[in-house]
């Protein structure tokens, strides 16, 4: 680990010894992650392993019963609230705003007036492959498009620590594929520390620099794997084929 | 359009078999007038009809301007401040369950023999549709889209602004379509507890008087008047919500 030799440069983010409980239930217990600036990490882990539950502790949704969340060196949830973009499994677009304000939507809760906001949304339709979609209502866009509107409303606030949950789980598989290489691209354009949580093995290692695997409930991290494949990335690439085994092998144990 | 044809033609079908009850040799032209009748009675003592119908439509339009900014005031509070929603539930719904045409004298003896009491009347019978819909609707806002609101740094008040109160206008306008039906009963109802003019009296009194056209005609314009109200809402309805709009409703 070469941060603790080069110290003073904070980490976007780190877990120490996390656990959550609901209802006797143990969601989380002990989890310990850290992440380097400016790395895509993806938490994978088999459902109800709690991974929702430790992105809404990292965005300042949840406190944790047991450790520390701190991001950007803040601890408290409302600090931890404006540092990270939090984007839900599902797209959650107003139905009676149009693709623009709906990406706007995040600046507005900022206090910024909804002409500023679209102003600034605007030129991101175009490099995103938006463009001549700014008017239409989220029901007329198709599941990939309302997708892209989405993480641009948690892109254009600008904030330095991106959450992901499951972001192409609601969309079907073809979809999903090209939404991965659209993100991958997105990613490289608009570097940002990500994690991203999925119970897809293959976006994992397609999407990110290290992946963590957590174990079934109650949750805790039973392996890291870091993914030193060059980008842009083939599925069908040995390398990727052999870190998918040593992935689900480290799922079922 | 085929099925504003039907309905057209279900209502023709209707208005022939009561022209048909009524031409009966053994119905008496004092119980039922026919459709005719009604027609030449509503052509005839035209000039009656309209004054006494602009009386309860004013009374009624007056009605919904106490009811629904008081009925959407109270959802969003009782919306945003639990322990008024939980104490005021019970009362708004007991204060439904008080039968109108019981409540209608005690108003008009406790107020007067003018138009508030047809107002209070009015507005007490439509404000609770309006708060009920309408808080229905701020209510079925999906949790996880209050929790992204937050987690964007979302103040309350934004929240409502952006989300709820966008998101609860259908239902609120379904409330309102509820509202505009029965404010016009509201307003006959009070008008017979004591008037001196209105729709509803002049039926009232038509009645006791035996001019059972003339009872007929007041009808068909307070059905009339009900139904332009409900069509008014569905108009506003498709102009603030486009959104909802699947399909042509009318």
């Amino acid at each position: 680990m070469k941060a603790h030799l080069e110290a003073p440069v904070t980490e976007p983010l780190s877990l120490e010894n996390v656990t959550r409980r609901y209802r006797g239930l143990t969601a989380l217990a002990g989890v310990q992650l850290a992440l380097r600036s400016g790395e895509v990490l993806a938490v994978i882990g088999p459902s109800g392993c709690g991974k929702s539950t430790l992105l809404e502790l990292v965005a300042g949704l949840q406190e944790p019963d047991e450790g520390v969340v701190t991001v950007l060196g803040a601890t408290s949830a409302a600090e931890r609230r404006a540092s990270c973009a939090y984007m839900p499994q599902r797209d959650l677009l107003l139905p009676w705003r149009d693709a623009l304000d709906n990406a706007g939507l995040a600046l507005e809760c900022q206090g910024i007036r909804r002409a500023e906001a679209r102003r600034r949304a605007a030129p991101l339709f175009e490099r995103f492959g938006l463009a001549e979609f700014e008017h239409v209502r989220p029901a007329e866009l198709s599941g990939g498009m309302r997708q892209r509107v989405a993480f641009l409303r948690t892109l254009l606030p600008g904030r330095p620590l991106l959450l992901l949950d499951e972001p192409f789980g609601a969309l079907d598989s073809i979809t999903r594929a090209a939404m991965q290489e659209w993100l991958a691209e997105a990613l490289a354009q608009e570097p940002r520390t990500v994690l991203l949580v999925t119970h897809d093995v293959e976006e994992a290692i397609f999407l990110a620099d290290r992946v963590a695997v957590l174990s079934p409930r109650p949750g805790r991290v039973v392996a890291q794997l870091d993914v030193q494949l060059p980008r842009p990335r083939s599925t069908t690439d040995p390398a990727f084929v052999e870190l998918k085994r040593e992935t689900l092998e480290a799922l079922r144990t | 359009m085929t099925r504003l044809l039907l309905a057209a033609l279900l209502l023709g079908l209707f208005v022939l078999v009561w022209q048909g009850v009524a031409s009966l040799e053994s119905v008496d032209d004092l119980l039922v007038a026919s459709p005719v009748e009604t027609a030449e009675a509503l052509y005839d003592e035209f000039d009656l009809l309209w004054d006494n119908a602009l009386v309860t439509l004013v009374e009624v339009l007056l009605g919904l301007a106490v009811a629904v900014p008081l009925g959407v005031l109270l959802a969003v509070g009782m919306h945003l401040v639990r322990p008024l929603r939980d104490a005021a539930y019970p009362l708004l719904v007991a204060s439904q369950a008080i039968p109108i045409v019981v409540l209608a004298p005690i108003f008009v003896l406790a107020f007067d023999y003018g138009i508030g009491p047809k107002i209070a009347i009015v507005a007490l019978i439509c404000f609770l549709p309006v708060t009920v819909n309408l808080l229905d609707g701020l209510r079925s806002v999906p949790p996880e889209l209050l929790k992204l609101m937050r987690s964007l740094g979302a103040s309350r008040l934004r929240s409502l602004r952006s989300v709820e109160l966008p998101a609860a206008l259908p239902s609120l306008f379904s409330g309102l379509k509820i509202a505009a039906t029965v404010s016009v009963i509201g307003a006959v109802f009070g008008e017979w507890a004591g008037a001196d003019e209105g729709l509803g009296r002049l039926v009232l009194l038509a009645n006791n008087q035996l001019e059972t056209p003339r009872v007929y005609a007041g009808t068909v314009l307070l059905t009339l008047m009900a139904v332009g109200l409900f069509l008014a809402v569905v108009a506003a309805e498709r102009i603030a919500c486009p959104w909802t709009r699947k399909e042509k409703l009318v």
